[in-house]
């Protein structure tokens, strides 16, 4: 991602270095706040064993709800925790890798993000990086369990080309909900309270995926396939496998469209990044 | 160290005309909101050569939290030129970062719950400082600071002042040219202060440091700084030398009479007036630019004076008058944003 | 009296979190529709399932949303900054104080409560009755229930939040038990799936909890699944659970008075 005007040389090499520069101070920052949690590790194994119960008591209730029917929408259990598992491996991985995002505001008010801009390390790297959190593996732990359990449960023959389109689904998925966080921080450049609204796309947008689309109006539907691509998350690719048609009807091509529109997203938040930070720096707040 | 041309032709720090206009969005009823230009610095010119150490000071609000921003890449500058050792803070500013220390005084860049050692490790990383320089330069920080005890501590159970000399050392690791201190011994004991300026001192007389400081506390500049910058409403008021603030702020003197007895105010002094009297003694203030020799024989021509004192203005209270001639000298009402509580 | 400065205090407080409060608003009113229609396909699939009609479950979702901020239903609620004075140990001076530090807190919470309950509350609510068949009461004597319904159920949720506070004087690092609590009343209260669609005997036993009187009563008696008797023990489920937290509160803070005096703070 690129950062703000700390580039010595424009064009390709300069943000290759810009890139790499990034990189290595995201993993001198991640591994700083490792150790800091560490110095802690009676709490670190409480909030990870709450991170995971907080995600798992959300999967208790699936069930519950399964203890009632047989299908929701149609769909079968494993067909749900398949769904569950994948949107919830995604956006635990977005979530462990630039969940804190969403403190910048906190950041812009305090002035501890001028700190930030005196190091020489492009500031997204420094954001994305701040109060890493292990303790969020437990999303993923659990989204991991919850999808091994669909796995062997669902009627899918496992090609390796099917395999690999979950694994490529797990990618983009984790890009799309990055994309989400980093564009949620960069708002926070002009609105500094208003970190909650990204909750309704990350952990809002995880709340959706994880039901099948059938269960919702074809408006939200077409919302978040064309205004805010959450669908190519999981959906989309999801309903392939499972051999399901797409409620929308749309040509079969378009489920492959993940990497694309992953890509598509990061552009669009890296430009939103950058112009936020720009406007931070000629602003001041 | 890496100037390019070696002789020093443009001075490290390089300010001309620097602004900075914020766009401020104000109350004005119920529901209408009016957009006002605010100029929180208007046109700053000054240069610094290589190893000097520069007083700015000026009241909260006066644009200097701005300046520095501008000078260490933070904000993006609205007009003017801006060189720090021939770099422009705005477009490079990683490049910069690698040549500057910061030390903001009620902001601490140390990792809390880690032993002091572990942030110096980060610095070190992070600036990529080769190792032989690293060592010689916490070797000699840990020496002037004390820090040996505290390196294994977590910074959480430091004390204030312990915290400052730790912040401190850790923006000095990788030899920056220039340093830039926000406020570097507020809330500190005297102990702490001294420990403080005797480091910075040291540093400066040692490396050739560039030291740009600002306080509120005087006793920082009279103990550091033979040059002092004075800012009030995003102008420089004063540059010069600490002993020819005095004389441009015209401040006044006092003369402090005893007379024989009680009696009514001094008058008729040409160039004098009394301002306070208290029993016998009287209190008569005058420019310090006057002479007193003809304002004591005066005195002495119509008063029974038994003894007398001449008492030169203190640095604060220049200052204060210089502030206080800024204010009067532009319109009132006009705010500027400084840091903090700048107007969003 | 100092409580209701207190309250008016932290209500207003509150208020001044304007954008905070519009963002709180879109996630919960987001959230809402997520669920509404996952509860839409619920409830075709098992028409009167927990014997809710598909229009009480709606009811109930955008209740859940509404009180969602009001009543804590998922932690949070200010407690925290209690919890940090005890860890820092400011709280001696609140103990040595003549106001009740029971009783200030609870005053607070009822300001922040209030606000939160009006900032947050009413808009989701008035967005899920305008896009679903809502069961809303027409009579302005249920709304009333309702209402006193609510505020023992943030009564019950502050007893409960309060407690957990107060475990900070024992406790090392309070943020362990402050998730759990959160967790057990985002599910116990619920918040992901009425307590009445728990199934057999986990269902009627969860019924029982505290947590039920936080969100299950005041969203059955809006929804007119608790009328005549069923109102009036419901209210006085709550009512029992509030002083029973209450008390127990009081007897913990006597000890942690103690301890604060016998330990010098």
């Amino acid at each position: 991602m690129a950062d703000d005007g700390g580039r010595p040389a424009a064009g390709r090499d300069g943000w290759r270095a810009a890139a790499a520069q990034g990189l290595y101070a995201y993993g001198l920052i991640v591994r700083m706040w490792v150790r800091s949690t560490l110095a802690y590790r009676a709490s670190f194994v409480m909030m990870a064993v709450g991170n995971f119960a907080a995600c798992a008591l959300d999967f208790v209730a699936i069930l519950l709800m399964f203890s009632r029917i047989d299908a929701l929408g149609g769909f079968s259990l494993p067909e749900v925790a398949f769904l569950y598992g994948t949107s919830g491996l995604s956006l635990g991985l977005a979530d462990l890798l630039l969940g804190s995002m969403d403190r910048l505001g906190r950041r812009v008010r305090d002035g501890t993000l001028d700190v930030l801009l005196l190091r020489p390390a492009p500031v997204f790297a420094q954001v994305a990086a701040d109060r890493f959190a292990l303790r969020r593996l437990g999303r993923i732990s659990q989204a991991l369990l919850v999808l091994g359990w669909s796995v062997t449960r669902l009627e899918v023959d496992w090609t390796v080309g099917r395999v690999l389109l979950v694994v490529l689904m797990a990618v983009c998925g984790t890009a799309i909900f990055g994309a989400v966080f980093t564009t949620g921080a960069a708002f926070q450049f002009w609105a500094q309270d208003a970190a909650e609204v990204q909750n309704s796309f990350t952990y809002g947008g995880n709340a959706l995926l994880q039901y099948p689309p059938t269960v919702f109006a074809k408006d939200l539907v077409r919302g978040v396939t064309f205004v805010v691509p959450l669908a190519f998350v999981n959906w989309l690719p999801a309903l392939r496998l499972l051999g399901r048609p797409d409620p929308l009807g749309l040509p079969g091509w378009v489920d492959f469209l993940g990497p694309a529109v992953a890509a598509l997203m990061c552009a669009g938040a890296a430009l939103a990044w950058r112009y936020g930070l720009r406007g931070y720096r000629s602003t001041g707040s | 160290m890496t100037d390019p041309a070696g002789t020093d032709p443009e001075p490290l720090i390089d300010v001309r005309g620097l602004e900075k206009v914020f766009t401020v969005r104000r109350k004005a009823g119920r529901l209408r909101r009016v957009r006002e230009e605010v100029r929180a610095v208007d046109g700053i010119t000054f240069q610094v050569p290589r190893g000097e150490m520069v007083g700015y000071i000026g009241p909260n609000g006066a644009g200097k939290s701005t300046t520095i921003k501008m000078l260490t890449g933070i904000l993006v500058p609205s007009g003017g030129r801006l060189r720090i050792a021939g770099i422009d803070p705005a477009r490079e500013r990683t490049r910069l970062a690698r040549r500057i220390g910061v030390v903001f005084g009620q902001r601490t860049t140390l990792w809390w719950d880690l032993p002091l050692a572990d942030s110096y490790e980060l610095v070190r990383r992070m600036y990529r400082i080769p190792d032989a320089v690293y060592r010689a330069n916490l070797a000699r920080c840990v020496e002037l600071l004390d820090l040996a005890p505290l390196l294994a501590v977590p910074v959480r159970q430091l004390s204030l002042g312990q915290r400052m000399r730790g912040d401190i050392a850790a923006a000095l690791l990788h030899d920056p040219e220039v340093l830039y201190l926000d406020e570097p011994t507020i809330g500190l004991d005297v102990i702490s202060k001294a420990k403080v300026r005797e480091f910075v001192r040291e540093v400066n007389a040692e490396r050739g440091t560039t030291v740009l400081l600002t306080t509120h506390d005087l006793t920082d500049i009279e103990q550091l700084c033979r040059r002092v910058m004075v800012i009030d409403h995003g102008r420089l008021v004063y540059d010069g030398a600490l002993d020819g603030l005095r004389a441009a702020a015209d401040g006044e003197r006092t003369l402090v009479v005893d007379l024989e007895r009680e009696l009514p105010p001094i008058d008729g002094v040409p160039g004098a007036r009394t301002v306070r009297v208290e029993g016998p003694r009287q209190w008569l203030v005058f420019p310090a630019a006057q002479s007193a020799a003809p304002l004591v024989t005066a005195v002495a021509e119509r008063y029974p004076l038994v003894d007398l004192s001449l008492r030169e203005p203190d640095v604060e209270s220049l200052i204060a008058e210089l502030y206080a001639r800024g204010a009067t000298g532009t319109e009132p009402g006009r705010r500027t944003p400084d840091g903090q509580g700048a107007p969003a | 009296m100092w409580c209701v400065a207190v309250a008016a205090g932290s209500f207003r407080r509150y208020a001044t979190y304007r954008v905070a409060t519009a963002a709180g608003v879109f996630t919960n009113t987001v959230f809402g529709f997520i669920v509404a229609y996952t509860f839409v396909a619920l409830w075709a699939e098992r028409p009167h399932l927990g014997g809710y009609g598909q229009a009480q479950a709606l009811t109930f979702v955008w209740v859940a949303q509404a009180l969602l901020a009001a009543a804590a239903l998922m932690g949070g609620g200010g407690l925290e900054e209690l919890q940090e004075r005890i860890r820092t140990g400011d709280v001696a001076v609140d103990l040595y104080r003549p106001a009740d530090l029971q009783l200030w807190w609870l005053a607070a919470d009822l300001g922040r409560a209030g606000m939160q309950l009006i900032g947050r509350g009413v808009v989701p609510m008035a967005v899920g009755a305008l896009v679903f068949p809502l069961a809303l009461p027409g009579d302005a004597l249920t709304w009333g229930w309702f209402l006193l319904s609510v505020l023992l159920g943030i009564v019950v949720s502050f007893g409960l939040r309060y407690l957990v506070a107060l475990a900070s004087f024992w406790l090392l690092d309070g943020s362990g038990l402050s998730l759990i609590s959160g967790l057990a009343c985002m599910f116990f209260s619920g918040m992901l799936l009425p307590l009445r669609v728990f199934p057999g005997g986990f269902g009627e036993v969860v019924q029982l909890l505290p947590w039920a009187a936080i969100l299950q009563v005041p969203a059955d008696v809006l929804i007119g699944a608790r009328s005549g008797g069923a109102l009036l023990r419901g209210l006085v489920f709550q009512a029992a659970w509030g002083a029973a937290l209450l008390a127990l509160g009081r007897l913990v803070q006597s000890a942690a008075t103690r301890r604060v005096v016998v330990h010098g703070g």
